[in-house]
């Protein structure tokens, strides 16, 4: 077999992927009234799958994604708010801005340790907070950026009070930049970069230029967590300094986690379980929720993530095979 | 000025007695333990409570704070901890973020989510001149402890069985163990150390940074500046780095504004890092 055909082997589509398509469009059509929380969740996805890209694929440990996601917020907000109110413009801005912060703050990362890294990422998350919050003429500071008024989508479809259109608009989104990933992960590039995560000075004697592919890689994934800052703030007409904050790091950290770093679907699947069970657990009571996400987490690492994702893959494979038969 | 510089040092020494547990687990063990701050939130609820509640002395209520903290770290190291340590980076941060977040849904959940206070007593409170520097009588006090503490750490690292003992066994755990090292022991015992004087910090820092549920949060990224900048050659360079950041943090919310001294500090840790991976003071390996 040559490369060029294990290549097109490892790119083709199966079966459980369209029908996870079909499903997730078809929820376009139920009644109104669950759409906000599956807006939510395919931003979350989308969000996920951006910091899939850098920790999933190039091995980069961070702890300060929303920066990016913050940063395509308030540009899409601002954009809103003093330029034009198209959604659409809305996007590329914080495509644009996401992915230039992304390729400034890439030289930072390349050099050190998980730990360096850590830190680094999480400082650039909080000094973009801190600007944030030190520039209320800007960013409406503590208040939040209000009086966003975002026009139709593709001068068409207006953003409904039930969110439809909300999570049509996101749904789109993320599955072009779905598709677009899964191109890029599947070609040579994405191999390079599975080949940096498992061991770096392997690959770079294997003349893989290994500072390009991860500047490369991590603009992309900033360019993606800028999207998903986007969504957020055209959908919600609103942004705050939450979008910047730890906790949203974290979350989607935890979100990947759950279903799975190193895959496309890992994001997307981790999303849907972390919004549903968000949902349910913190309408009880907030405490409740980080609790058991807390525990959780804990149990997650004494066990093992590779046995655990081994353990839920396997068993989705059983029944599978048990469904084909 | 001097009065700034005083407070600086003040809160530098208060970071280090908190942070100086982190310095040895994730410094010298290489361990990314996020959740340290969890324990000094609980020595710091152990004396909001013990004062509150029972009338103990504030001065009683330390021991007690260290005692508990230890305690509590001595029962996770020995059942959680002591399996994470040779786990890949990335577990270890998921482990201990989910321990912070569990600390602090359980402390909300007992305790409530209101800042808490408590009452110094009087003859540590108010603020007097000396040599035409106008100090507070509690960072007085806080300087003298902390810095006794500092000198004993340092001293109990250097000189005694117990530190060379732990020293050996970072350094290289499996020959450690073939010299007849418990290492498994010394490490909890470091630990439980560790964890005390969080607690002990923590009690003592009420008054200056407050304490409600989210202490560990808050306070996380301060702990990991002290430890990363300050680097992994033992415990003078986490000192230094925490006085720096005290004086930088102090002055810098003084002469600028809040947002922006905290943005000065997080550049600044950012720069350092950059340049040097393994901190100011880290000794070339």
């Amino acid at each position: 077999m040559s490369a060029a055909q294990g290549l097109a082997r490892r790119a083709r589509w199966r079966a459980a992927e369209i029908v996870f398509w079909l499903l997730a469009f078809g929820a376009l059509l139920l009644p109104p009234g669950k759409h906000l929380l599956l807006n939510e969740v395919a931003i979350l996805a989308l969000f996920a799958l951006s910091l899939d890209l850098i920790l999933g694929y190039a091995g980069i440990i961070s702890l300060g994604h929303a920066a990016f996601f913050g940063t395509g917020a308030y540009a899409a907000g601002l954009l809103c708010k003093l330029v034009t109110p198209d959604p659409l413009a809305g996007l590329v801005a914080a495509i644009a801005a996401g992915a230039l912060v992304g390729l400034l703050t890439s030289f930072l990362v390349l050099r050190g340790s998980d730990l360096t890294r850590l830190m680094v990422t999480l400082g650039v998350a909080l000094v973009l907070h801190e600007t944030a919050n030190a520039l209320p003429q800007w960013t409406g500071g503590a208040d939040g950026l209000q009086g966003m008024a975002v026009g139709p989508l593709l001068g068409l479809f207006d953003f409904d009070l039930y969110g439809r259109t909300a999570y049509a608009y996101s749904l789109a989104t993320l599955f072009v930049l779905f598709l677009l990933a899964r191109q890029i992960v599947n070609a040579p590039f994405g191999l390079s970069l599975m080949a940096i995560r498992r061991n770096t000075l392997r690959a770079s004697a294997l003349g893989v230029p290994v500072n390009r592919r991860l500047i490369a890689v991590y603009t992309l994934s900033a360019a993606y967590a800028g999207a998903a800052g986007a969504l957020l703030a055209q959908t919600t007409a609103y942004v705050s300094l939450e979008v910047l904050e730890f906790q949203r790091s974290a979350d989607v950290l935890l979100a990947l986690i759950i279903g799975g770093a190193g895959w496309l679907y890992g994001g997307l699947a981790g999303a849907i379980v972390f919004k549903i069970l968000q949902d349910t657990l913190s309408s009880s009571a907030p405490q409740f929720w980080m609790f058991w996400m807390g525990l959780f987490l804990v149990v997650l690492a004494l066990v093992g993530r590779e046995r655990l994702s081994r353990g839920i893959g396997g068993t989705m494979r059983g029944l599978l095979a048990r469904a084909r038969r | 000025m001097a009065t700034i510089l005083f407070d600086g040092v003040a809160y530098g020494m208060l970071l280090f007695v908190l942070a100086c547990g982190l310095a040895v687990t994730l410094g010298l063990m290489n361990f990314v333990n996020l959740a340290h701050g969890a324990f000094a939130m609980a020595g710091g609820y152990v004396t909001v409570l013990l004062m509150d509640r029972a009338g103990w002395p504030f001065l009683a209520c330390l021991p007690m704070a260290f005692i508990v903290a230890a305690a509590i770290g001595l029962l996770l190291e020995r059942t959680l901890y002591r399996h994470m340590y040779r786990r890949a980076h990335l577990d270890q941060v998921l482990f201990s973020i989910g321990l912070v977040f569990m600390a602090v849904a359980i402390t909300d959940y007992l305790l409530g989510s209101s800042q808490r206070n408590i009452r110094l007593p009087d003859w540590l409170q108010g603020r007097r001149e000396i040599l035409g520097v106008n100090v507070g009588i509690y960072r007085s006090f806080l300087i003298v402890l902390c810095g006794a503490l500092a000198v004993g750490l340092q001293a109990g690292l250097m000189r005694t069985r117990f530190g060379s003992r732990l020293r050996a066994a970072v350094d290289d755990a499996r020959v450690a163990r073939g010299l007849g090292i418990p290492v498994g022991l010394v490490f909890a015992a470091t630990f439980a150390v560790g964890s005390g004087l969080a607690g002990l910090g923590g009690a003592l820092g009420v008054e200056l940074l407050g304490l409600d549920p989210y202490f560990p949060l808050k306070f996380m990224i301060y702990f990991l500046i002290v430890v990363t900048v300050g680097g992994t050659s033992g415990i003078m360079g986490p000192f230094l780095a925490s006085m720096l950041l005290g004086i930088a943090d102090v002055a810098g919310k003084y002469y600028l504004s809040t947002a922006l001294g905290g943005f000065v500090i997080y550049v600044v840790l950012i720069v350092v890092l950059v340049l040097r991976p393994h901190g100011l003071f880290a000794r070339v390996r």
